[in-house]
């Protein structure tokens, strides 16, 4: 009698109640075969707007990873080390050129409608992620343990308490800040990447305006 | 509706790309750009103020503050939601939002007097003023406290002629004000010793991560915003996309910080709800922007996109 531990059945591989081999399928769906990262792109895509994207994606990994340094330091490292105070001036910086590539990239995908096509999620969350960018930022301001992060506080509680939210997002109180501002939305903005950028991959680069593939 | 004639993507010619070696370039790129901006420019860290510093640049204004929120006539006494339920906060039109977020974080204004004193073993005038105040009926105790901080008044500006003792308690007429001096000297003393803080923040816990009283207690008087105002960090000075110094500080907060300084948001008593519900309104609108009729068109009515993918059309129009 002869057995096979490496291949499976057909029954085996496309079972519907089989919750990982739904899970799988809706994983592989996600993006067409060979579109996640693909060695070829549509021949209209020969433009420098396009580099900002991948600027702003980069200067994501530069934001977390400068704050992961800071992490390591503490709350107060950087306000007694010349080296925490560097590492938080490119935390800083590299959240500057963050927002600078993105609201770039922005403009570039309004200026080529880039919603058409399927993509007007692609938009959505895109401009959802500007908007959670932006508040990660505001609680990383928050955060600093100084006298721009007091004036910023009470500043902002008179925003934030008026729509009613400052009930349950405390912007006085510095220990919840920095826990929304190294936990919590850093989660949601590197979800929302990943599904950005899913979207991309899914429906490819949009083509220009009035393209014409009988022409 | 116009429906969407965009070609699948897919089915264009390719040309060779590689997203990953674009991905490397960059973040060395950025990488190196974050490096040497931060070796040029730094970043601002400005100490923050202590009670300690504000006690002793300005021990007046302290002193009227400490009366001021045992009268429950300061900012934060008179706030609302989420500290207390002495407004009705602001409202959106007849919208009640800021009521209807909850007392949750309670805070009873003369507690921040109160609070820190009560701890204080050590002066037995102070000790005693506490215990007097706690045992006076509450119109009793609202009465000294408004009669003390209208003695002490406000120094003559902006033209106004001044009050009281112009600023000045130690110039106050006489007058009954019961425990209330000894309780705003009490303060005043506890704040010089540095102290003040942690009597507020971490009494009783340990561990201060919460800095919402001091922070209350702080805004309440003229102190932080002088200081905020003469670095131009003020509201009406677009404070809040502001750093201190030259810093860039939050630039892409611009829009929220431009209603704040134009009629009728820099003359409403509900700006600060009114500026948010403007602010979701525009937000939701670039956000559904590809399903709003006209805006969703001014790409063509405008079009950059001819640069952008010049070199598209220029092949294309030459093609037989």
């Amino acid at each position: 009698m002869t057995t096979s531990t490496g291949a499976k059945s057909a029954a085996e591989t496309t079972d519907p109640g089989n919750w990982t081999n739904r899970l799988r399928g809706r994983i592989e769906g996600l993006v067409p075969p060979g579109e996640a990262l693909p060695d070829r792109q549509p021949i209209y895509v020969a433009s420098w707007i396009y580099v900002f994207g991948v600027l702003t994606l980069s200067s994501l990994a530069v934001v977390i990873l400068s704050g992961c340094v800071l992490a390591v330091g503490g709350v107060q490292w950087w306000h007694v080390s010349s080296l925490g105070h560097y590492v938080n001036s490119v935390h800083l910086w590299s959240v500057e050129l963050f927002f600078g590539f993105m609201v770039i990239h922005l403009w570039g995908k309004f200026w080529m409608a880039a919603w058409r096509g399927k993509r007007a999620m692609t938009w959505v969350s895109g401009v959802l992620l500007f908007g959670i960018s932006i508040g990660t930022s505001f609680t990383g301001f928050l955060s600093q343990t100084n006298f721009s992060a007091q004036w910023i506080a009470g500043e902002g509680k008179d925003g934030i308490n008026s729509t009613g939210a400052g009930a349950f997002f405390n912007v006085l109180n510095p220990g919840q800040m920095l826990l929304w501002h190294v936990v919590l939305l850093p989660l949601v903005v590197v979800l929302i990447v990943l599904i950005h950028i899913i979207q991309v991959r899914r429906h490819g680069v949009v083509p220009p305006l009035d393209a014409d593939l009988e022409g | 509706m116009t429906r969407d004639r965009t070609p699948d993507s897919h089915d264009f010619p390719t040309r060779r790309y590689d997203l990953v070696k674009e991905f490397v370039i960059t973040l060395v790129v950025v990488l190196v750009a974050s490096l040497g901006l931060a070796a040029i420019f730094s970043s601002p860290d400005e100490k923050p103020i202590t009670m300690s510093a504000w006690a002793n640049a300005d021990p007046n204004n302290l002193v009227t503050t400490a009366a001021s929120e045992l009268a429950g006539t300061t900012t934060s006494a008179t706030y609302g939601a989420p500290y207390n339920s002495n407004s009705e906060g602001q409202k959106l039109g007849p919208i009640p939002l800021q009521k209807w977020g909850g007392v949750r974080i309670p805070i009873d204004s003369a507690d921040l007097v109160l609070g820190p004193l009560s701890n204080t073993t050590n002066d037995p005038a102070v000790s005693s003023a506490v215990a007097a105040w706690k045992a006076a009926a509450p119109e009793q105790q609202t009465k000294w406290a408004a009669d003390y901080v209208d003695a002490i008044g406000a120094a003559a500006a902006d033209g106004e002629a001044a009050t009281g003792a112009g600023g000045d308690p130690a110039n106050v007429a006489a007058g009954d004000y019961g425990p209330v001096p000894a309780l705003s000297a009490g303060l005043l003393a506890l704040a010089k010793t540095g102290g003040l803080e942690g009597a507020l923040d971490s009494a009783g816990n340990f561990y201060g991560g919460d800095t919402t009283k001091s922070l209350l207690l702080l805004a309440d008087g003229a102190y932080l915003e002088d200081q905020a105002v003469a670095q131009n960090l003020a509201g009406d000075q677009w404070g809040m996309m502001n750093e201190v110094g030259n810093a860039p500080g939050q630039p892409w907060m611009w829009l929220y910080t431009f209603w704040y300084q134009i009629k009728p948001f820099s003359t409403s008593d509900n700006a600060d709800v009114e500026v948010w519900a403007l602010m979701m309104l525009l937000t939701l609108l670039l956000m559904f922007l590809p399903f709003i009729p006209g805006l969703r068109t001014i790409p063509r009515w405008i079009p950059v996109h001819r640069l952008i993918w010049r070199n598209y059309y220029r092949r294309s129009a030459g093609r037989p």
